[in-house]
């Protein structure tokens, strides 16, 4: 049955979200944003122990099948969750510890024993952190199906020797914390995308190396690195998924890996809609200071240009978060989720550039100036266009999706 | 909890309700449109869909509860069918609605059974003015009270099949509020004007309809003494159209997938270039982000809640936007075979532009 009813859990977990993006994300928000790379740890540590107090593992939900009553909510939850602390501030939520792209790849992918084993480290007494490394100096988008990044297997080890760059929080994965890093590598250069396949590289492995902290437009309390694989040796049981060499059409391998997307790209959606929740409520809010009054329910010939570009956006962020939403409820029923995941990617990704680019015109002198957090939030905005996949990206997905096209027929 | 997935029922409503929009109303579109008439049994083969039917109570002849939910998922269906010939179906719905959400007990059991127990018959509402800023909250059309009943004068326009109405529900201004009064075809004092020729929708017969000093008793004010409050009512008739509108664009992009796997430039199907496949990967996307909101606010809705009539107005909002962006999009990937009459884009786009000026047409 349709129904847009607030289950009591996700209400309990919004409110407490509220609470720390009020108090321990907001107050700070400007002091991270100034002073790039510097750790968030309070936020940190209090995230830490209270996911811990909650069963650990970060906001991620776990792969671990666990039977309980009532409906799977708990991909609709994070949605809740990622979208408040994003409002808090988007950069200190991508330092959320535990669970995070790193993780959701090896719950997308990996066997019961290597979730014991690699997610563990999240219900420890330290927080810690993970982190999904694929794109390459060479290409982006065009990834995974031109990793050149190889792993060779050597007895019961694998070796792995390349590049990756644009790294989220692969700082805090491999030198603040005992976490660990996914890495894309190619089994069979031959083979393109067919060979590609996710490992787990851990803290402290020889020969794999952060060398890069990039310095970027927004989201500044989150480290981006590149990381270097020199004769980097690895466990043989640390590989996600098969490792045969598969045959050039057996896809197996690479599309378990690929669902993680189908999981993580909603999750972008909603952390770009709160952004964008933000950016609207400071703009309403600020024109009410000023006696701005604004109506609703007239058509537009009667409304003024600021009414009529409020209902838009309140029709954008609303109309995408439902989009977000419905591609998460799907998670949570194991419905396939590739084109809500996609559609939800890249009008989420529109809404918040447009939203926080229109409210500093919309405010002038107040909207750009870093007395307020709106430039701020029009910098973190656009990071939402491009990662896990940009706008353009996501866009072919969809197309091929509803044509029904291969990527060699539209590409 | 959350949940996006129609029951069983409802399931089985939009299958039939599909069936006729796919075998009736498709295949009649154009010559409808072309000839500016509706067949009079495709209309009544709509209304044995039986929509409004199964949104009255037994008391009034009706066999179930009201949901608006069901209501938008049907009208959506429908419109994917043909727009005109929903608006036409649906439009008693904007009779009888308003009635059973505010009415009096008598005014239910003496108005609404003959709707909803006999063939389709044209008791229909008059609602939108001929203004361009016309607002259903502060019409112009006045009510004023006397001793022994209301006054009514006003224009009103884009009346359904005015011409042949057993009954108008005429909405007006009372005090500042919008109200509705229920007017027997033949009162004293209304005119039925020319009929309206627009740019779209043109099977649909709509007609201007002058009150003057239009005399009614107390009883025909819905709600009687007390009046109603019809902001339910405006409410229904933006998501109705909403949902119309997202039916139609989804009608749109399905007629132009096929075309564009088809058409071919330099060698290739032209949705195999970015151009192209992009245009109909943003139209897939406003249609279902689009189509999320009409549900939501329809949801409220139904449960009243606080902000349910705001949700109702961005989600016409936000419709009027998406149809006018889809259809232009979907005769824009046909190129010049788009602009031509064989084809029904051109229809869809001139039925767009019509969203926006809609509600209070039809209702669910």
């Amino acid at each position: 049955m349709i129904s847009f009813e607030m289950p009591e859990k996700i209400e309990h977990a919004v409110v407490l979200a509220e609470t720390i993006a009020e108090n321990m994300m907001r107050p700070v928000s400007r002091q991270f944003d100034e002073n790039e790379h510097e750790i968030p740890w309070d936020y940190i540590e209090f995230m830490h122990t209270s996911l811990k107090a909650m069963g650990g593992g970060g906001l991620t939900p776990s792969g671990e099948k666990k039977k309980k009553e009532g409906p799977r909510i708990s991909f609709q939850r994070m949605a809740f969750q990622t979208e408040v602390l994003s409002w808090g501030d988007v950069g200190m939520w991508l330092c959320t510890p535990g669970g995070g792209l790193g993780a959701a790849a090896v719950n997308a992918a990996g066997t019961d024993e290597q979730k014991a084993r690699f997610l563990a480290r999240h219900r420890g007494e330290k927080p810690v952190f993970d982190a999904f490394a694929l794109t390459e100096p060479h290409a982006g988008s065009a990834m995974p199906a031109e990793v050149r990044t190889t792993a060779v297997k050597d007895g019961e080890e694998w070796v792995l020797n390349g590049e990756k760059i644009f790294v989220t929080a692969g700082n805090k994965a491999l030198v603040d914390s005992e976490g660990f890093v996914v890495i894309w590598a190619t089994i069979d250069l031959e083979a393109g995308r067919a060979g590609v396949r996710p490992f787990v590289v851990e803290a402290g492995t020889p020969g794999c190396k952060v060398t890069k902290l990039e310095h970027k437009l927004g989201i500044r309390a989150s480290d981006t690195v590149s990381i270097i694989l020199e004769d980097c040796r690895i466990p043989s049981e640390n590989i996600l998924g098969s490792p045969e060499v598969v045959k050039k059409k057996d896809k197996k391998g690479f599309k378990g890996a690929m669902a993680t997307f189908d999981a993580t790209r909603p999750v972008v959606a909603a952390s770009a809609l709160g952004i964008a929740r933000a950016t609207l409520e400071k703009l309403k809010e600020l024109l009410a200071e000023r006696g701005v009054e604004i109506r609703y329910g007239l058509p537009r010939s009667r409304m003024t240009n600021i009414e009529r570009e409020i209902v838009d956006m309140e029709v954008m962020l609303r109309s995408a978060w439902l989009l977000t939403l419905k591609a998460m409820w799907q998670m949570d029923e194991k419905k396939p989720n590739t084109l809500a995941a996609s559609m939800s990617k890249v009008r989420a990704g529109d809404v918040v550039v447009k939203i926080t680019q229109r409210a500093i015109e919309l405010l002038g002198p107040l909207g750009y100036t870093r007395e307020f957090l709106l430039e701020k939030w029009f910098r973190d905005a656009k990071i939402n266009d491009l990662y896990e996949g940009t706008g353009q990206i996501n866009r072919l997905i969809v197309a091929r999706q509803i044509l029904g096209y291969t990527r060699h027929e539209l590409s | 909890m959350y949940s996006f997935e129609p029951t069983e029922e409802q399931r089985m409503l939009i299958d039939a309700v599909h069936r006729y929009a796919e075998k009736d109303l498709q295949p009649a579109a154009r010559d409808a449109e072309e000839e500016n008439a509706l067949p009079a049994n495709l209309i009544e083969k709509g209304w044995e869909l039986g929509v409004l039917q199964a949104s009255i109570p037994e008391a009034y002849g009706g066999f179930g509860e009201h949901s608006t939910v069901t209501g938008v998922l049907a009208a959506e269906e429908m419109a994917w069918g043909d727009l005109a010939a929903s608006l036409a179906v649906m439009a008693p719905a904007a009779f009888v609605l308003p009635i059973l959400f505010g009415g009096t007990e008598a005014q239910k059991e003496t108005w609404i059974p003959p709707v909803i127990e006999a063939e389709w018959k044209p008791f229909v509402a008059a609602f939108i003015e001929p203004d361009f800023d016309f607002t259903p909250m502060e019409m112009r059309t006045l009510a004023n009270k006397g001793k022994t009943g209301y006054s009514l004068n006003g224009v009103k326009a884009y009346v359904p099949y005015a011409d042949q109405a057993q009954a108008f529900l005429v909405f007006a201004n009372l005090e500042h509020k919008t109200e509705a009064f229920i007017l027997p075809a033949d009162t004293k004092g209304i005119t039925v004007g020319e009929r309206e020729k627009l740019l779209g929708v043109q099977a649909l017969p709509l007609f201007r309809l002058a009150l003057d000093d239009v005399l009614v008793p107390l009883e025909a004010r819905v709600g009687g003494e007390e009046g109603a409050d019809m902001s339910r009512s405006i409410a229904s008739a933006q998501v109705t159209v909403a949902a119309m509108a997202v039916g139609m664009s989804r009608a749109a992009l399905e007629y132009t997938i096929p075309y564009a796997k088809e058409r071919e430039v330099w060698g290739k199907p032209i949705a195999q270039k970015q151009s192209i496949a992009f245009m109909l990967a943003e139209m897939a996307i406003e249609i279902e982000a689009i189509r999320m909101q009409v549900w939501e606010a329809a949801w409220k809705l139904d449960h009243d809640k606080e902000d349910a009539a705001k949700s109702a107005y961005l989600g016409l909002t936000g419709a009027s936007d998406m149809a006018m962006r889809v259809t232009d999009c979907a005769v824009q990937v046909l190129g010049g075979h788009g602009y031509i009459r064989e084809h029904p884009v051109e229809l869809w786009m001139r039925n767009g532009r019509g969203i926006p000026v809609f509600a209070g047409l039809a209702m669910v």
